[in-house]
């Protein structure tokens, strides 16, 4: 097995990654120097516009009559998923397969330390089996972390506790671009548990970065203590991207160029920190009169699955300024991007 | 396990601080019998062995009020022989060791196990702290009156706090009958929930779970009104926030029978030790070495500590040593075991202090000395600890206040590696520790000296 192991990691690295055949790729793509993709905090615009331009050669290739390309033939991927996820797993499925490489996708346990196995005995058979790119989703922030820490493989976060999800971001990121153009300046409004939302957080980095001026809003019980900038102890540039945060989303919506809404999971209310769903929905659902308050051309967005009627009302959800469908085929793309530039780096 | 038919040994030409008497000069000490034997500018003494401490500082043996040595049941993270031979290389000569053992010492037979093992294996002096309630289940009061004269310093049901408010009050005016002291992890755990880390930007940007400035505090209130109601002693253990100690400074105006103590690492180390490590701020350490229960507070907490330190809000430093095998650090932060393996880093990074100019060395010296003695009223237990009074017995550190080195944690004696300070640099250290007249442990550099 270890031999095989050898042999195979051997031929992976020789089968140089090619060019997606046809497709104009970035000429920035050599600038990659990024081994693992575990949030947004640290990546620069140019980094983003980086993705975002890869990612706009990737969804060519993916509108073709046959999507599908040799670029990664050769390179092994492995999703690692400790929660259960049906958009982002296939996204990232779906990313690899069309770009011609091996991808397996393993279940875990709910806890590592249930399984009785650690994280990083695991990320290591991975390696030792034979896998380049490490797709991986846990419960635990940072978990991601650990595994990038403890092995040499590739590691991509595909969401870690209530921390980051960086590729959720920037698909969000690509898909406001491919409808606004430049987001910069453009007024970003995120509603819903910011506390416990890893989708904000990642956002927050990614649309900082790109100049959008961010709104945050949530009832003051799910929005994080620490984040106010009163916070910091001075330490401004260690913390995250300074916000402005509204507890009442008929203010923090006026003149919003996109709406975010959260998911908002159920057992908030369970553990006290909403009265109720109803009431819950009554002060922060996306609906068509808050919508009414946005700028003319609003766009309204989710990083799913919607509780519709709950943060979003169904016909918002379904309406003409619903990017929810495109945010989703946009991952693909997306995530397309960050294997071959990941894979194109090995 | 002490042998009092050791060799006199003269200490020669250090600083000969005592804080607690208010000693500091430049003299000899001389131990014999295991005891102290003579402290002046100059002692003669032909038969003695000498050592020669010029340069170097000559203090009361340092005493530990609190620490883990995990045995009986968890000989994988600690066992009382290893647990002292850390605190030995760390200066200390007395510990005091938490009953949150397997099973835990909530009984006689536990007590007397721990002095049994500390007696033939310890390397230094080991003072055991009995439990609040049954099991420490928080239920029931444990039996007090047999752990008392079994010879328990104090009582403290510590790694959770005594969540129920009545059993409290009836434990303080239980032991109140034999002038013993409750000792307790304020932690008010509805409040502090799930909570990993401080609550602060730092939680925020790692997403975890954040335990707030009110769940010590408010469980530090309670304390005060019951010690107050009862008139029976409160030990406040390892206080963290700016609010505890200013609730401890008023109780204490007030008269309030409340003594408190702080670890070195709620004096040196903030949160953004759990998120940064030196090299590069942009890639998140999530160290779970870093992980403690209080957990690493805000700057303006460590401020206030400190400040509690110098004016005497906060009695003694302690350790809180808490050793922890491998795997209860390597996992996710979630996972991870609450604690920092202290002993060996605990005076150099106090230290650290003194070298910025945040504490003088007098004050430093006596909250580890004569402070924590003075606190829990150990003196009853052992007449003249952490003096260097003539008759007092013969536990000595001494300390080069300069030496440069760096923590390796594989080179601890501790079996715990758990160290949030691995690979940094320190200054100062024990060269020295002395237990009852007898050499507990002494660095390679000082014998070659």
């Amino acid at each position: 097995m270890s031999s095989n192991a050898v042999e195979r990691r051997g031929k992976s690295s020789a089968a140089a990654v090619r060019e997606p055949p046809g497709e104009p790729l970035p000429s920035a793509v050599g600038a990659w120097q990024r081994r693992h993709v575990l949030d947004l905090d640290d990546f620069s615009s140019e980094e983003i516009s980086l993705v975002l331009e890869t990612a706009d050669a990737m969804k060519e290739v993916l509108a073709r009559e046959v999507p599908r390309v040799p670029t990664l033939r050769g390179t092994t991927i492995i999703t690692l998923f400790y929660e259960s996820s049906t958009r982002t797993r296939s996204s990232f499925e779906l990313a690899g397969k069309v770009l011609g490489a091996d991808v397996i996708n393993v279940s875990a346990a709910a806890s590592s330390v249930q399984k009785g196995e650690s994280i990083i005995d695991t990320t290591r058979t991975l390696q030792s089996v034979g896998a380049d790119i490490l797709v991986m989703r846990h419960k635990a922030s940072g978990a991601p972390y650990l595994a990038a820490r403890h092995a040499d493989i590739s590691v991509i976060n595909a969401g870690d506790g209530w921390h980051a999800h960086p590729t959720q971001a920037l698909l969000d990121l690509y898909t406001m671009r491919s409808r606004l153009g430049d987001v910069r300046g453009r007024k970003v409004v995120i509603v819903g548990d910011i506390t416990h939302s890893r989708v904000a957080r990642s956002n927050l980095w990614g649309l900082t970065a790109m100049g959008a001026q961010v709104v945050l809003c949530a009832p003051p019980t799910l929005f994080p203590v620490g984040l106010d900038p009163a916070d910091r102890d001075g330490c401004d540039e260690l913390a995250l991207p300074p916000v402005r945060f509204d507890t009442n989303l008929d203010r923090a919506i006026e003149g919003a160029d996109v709406v975010m809404a959260l998911r908002m999971q159920l057992e908030r209310q369970q553990s006290g920190l909403v009265p109720s769903l109803r009431e819950y929905s009554r002060l922060y659902q996306v609906n068509s009169q808050r919508m009414a308050r946005a700028a003319p051309g609003v766009f309204v967005m989710h990083p799913g699955p919607m509780n519709e009627g709950i943060e979003i009302s169904m016909e918002v959800a379904h309406g003409a300024r619903s990017l929810v469908e495109e945010q989703v085929a946009n991952g693909v793309a997306v995530r397309m991007a960050l294997l071959y530039l990941l894979a194109r780096r090995r | 396990m002490m042998t009092t038919d050791q060799p006199p040994i003269l200490i020669r030409g250090g600083r000969v601080l005592d804080p607690g008497r208010g000693i500091d000069f430049l003299g000899d000490v001389l131990i014999e019998g295991g005891r102290i034997a003579a402290i002046d500018e100059r002692v003669e003494s032909p038969e003695a062995e000498v050592f020669d401490a010029s340069g170097l500082l000559v203090c009361p043996g340092l005493v530990d009020i609190h620490c883990h040595l995990r045995e009986p049941g968890f000989e994988y993270k600690e066992t009382i022989e290893t647990g002292t031979r850390a605190a030995a290389r760390g200066g200390f000569a007395t510990v005091c060791c938490m009953p949150n053992t397997d099973p835990p010492a909530d009984s006689r037979a536990t007590v007397e196990y721990v002095q049994r093992t500390a007696a033939a294996m310890g390397a230094v002096r080991v003072l055991p702290i009995g439990c609040v309630s049954r099991g420490r289940q928080g239920h029931e009061l444990a039996e007090m009156g047999e752990l008392a004269e079994a010879g328990v310093i104090g009582f403290s049901d510590d790694g959770s706090p005594v969540a129920d408010a009545a059993l409290m009050r009836r434990a303080l005016e239980y032991v109140s009958a034999f002038g013993l002291p409750i000792i307790n992890h304020c932690e008010e755990t509805s409040l502090s929930t799930e909570g990993v880390m401080h609550e602060g930007w730092v939680a925020v940007r790692l997403g975890l779970h954040g335990q707030p400035p009110a769940a010590e505090e408010a469980m530090v209130a309670r304390d005060i009104s019951l010690a107050e109601l009862t008139r029976s002693h409160v030990h406040i253990a390892h206080v963290s926030t700016r609010g505890s100690v200013e609730l401890i400074r008023h109780a204490k105006e007030r008269g309030a029978p409340v003594t408190a103590e702080v670890t070195p690492h709620h004096l040196t180390l903030t949160h953004e030790a759990v998120a940064f490590t030196a090299e590069g701020a942009n890639t998140l350490a999530y160290d779970t070495n870093a992980k403690v229960n209080p957990p690493l507070r805000a700057r303006d907490d460590l401020d206030a500590c400190l400040e509690g330190l110098r004016d005497g809000t906060i009695d003694a430093i302690a350790t809180d040593h808490a050793p922890h095998e491998a795997v209860s650090k390597m996992c996710e932060f979630d996972q991870a075991a609450f604690g920092i393996s202290g002993f060996e880093t605990a005076l150099a990074a106090c230290l650290s202090l003194v070298h910025e100019g945040k504490l003088d060395l007098p004050t430093l010296i006596y909250r580890m000395t004569a402070a924590p003695v003075a606190a829990l009223g150990l003196e009853r237990f052992v007449p003249g600890l952490g003096s260097l009074a003539v008759g007092a017995p013969g536990d000595v550190t001494v300390i080069d206040q300069e030496a440069l080195w760096v923590v390796e944690p594989e080179a601890f004696a501790s079996k715990g590696k758990n160290t949030p300070l691995a690979g940094r640099t320190l200054r100062g250290r024990a060269v020295v520790t002395m237990v009852e007249g007898r050499v507990s442990f002494c660095a390679e550099a000082a014998i070659a000296s």
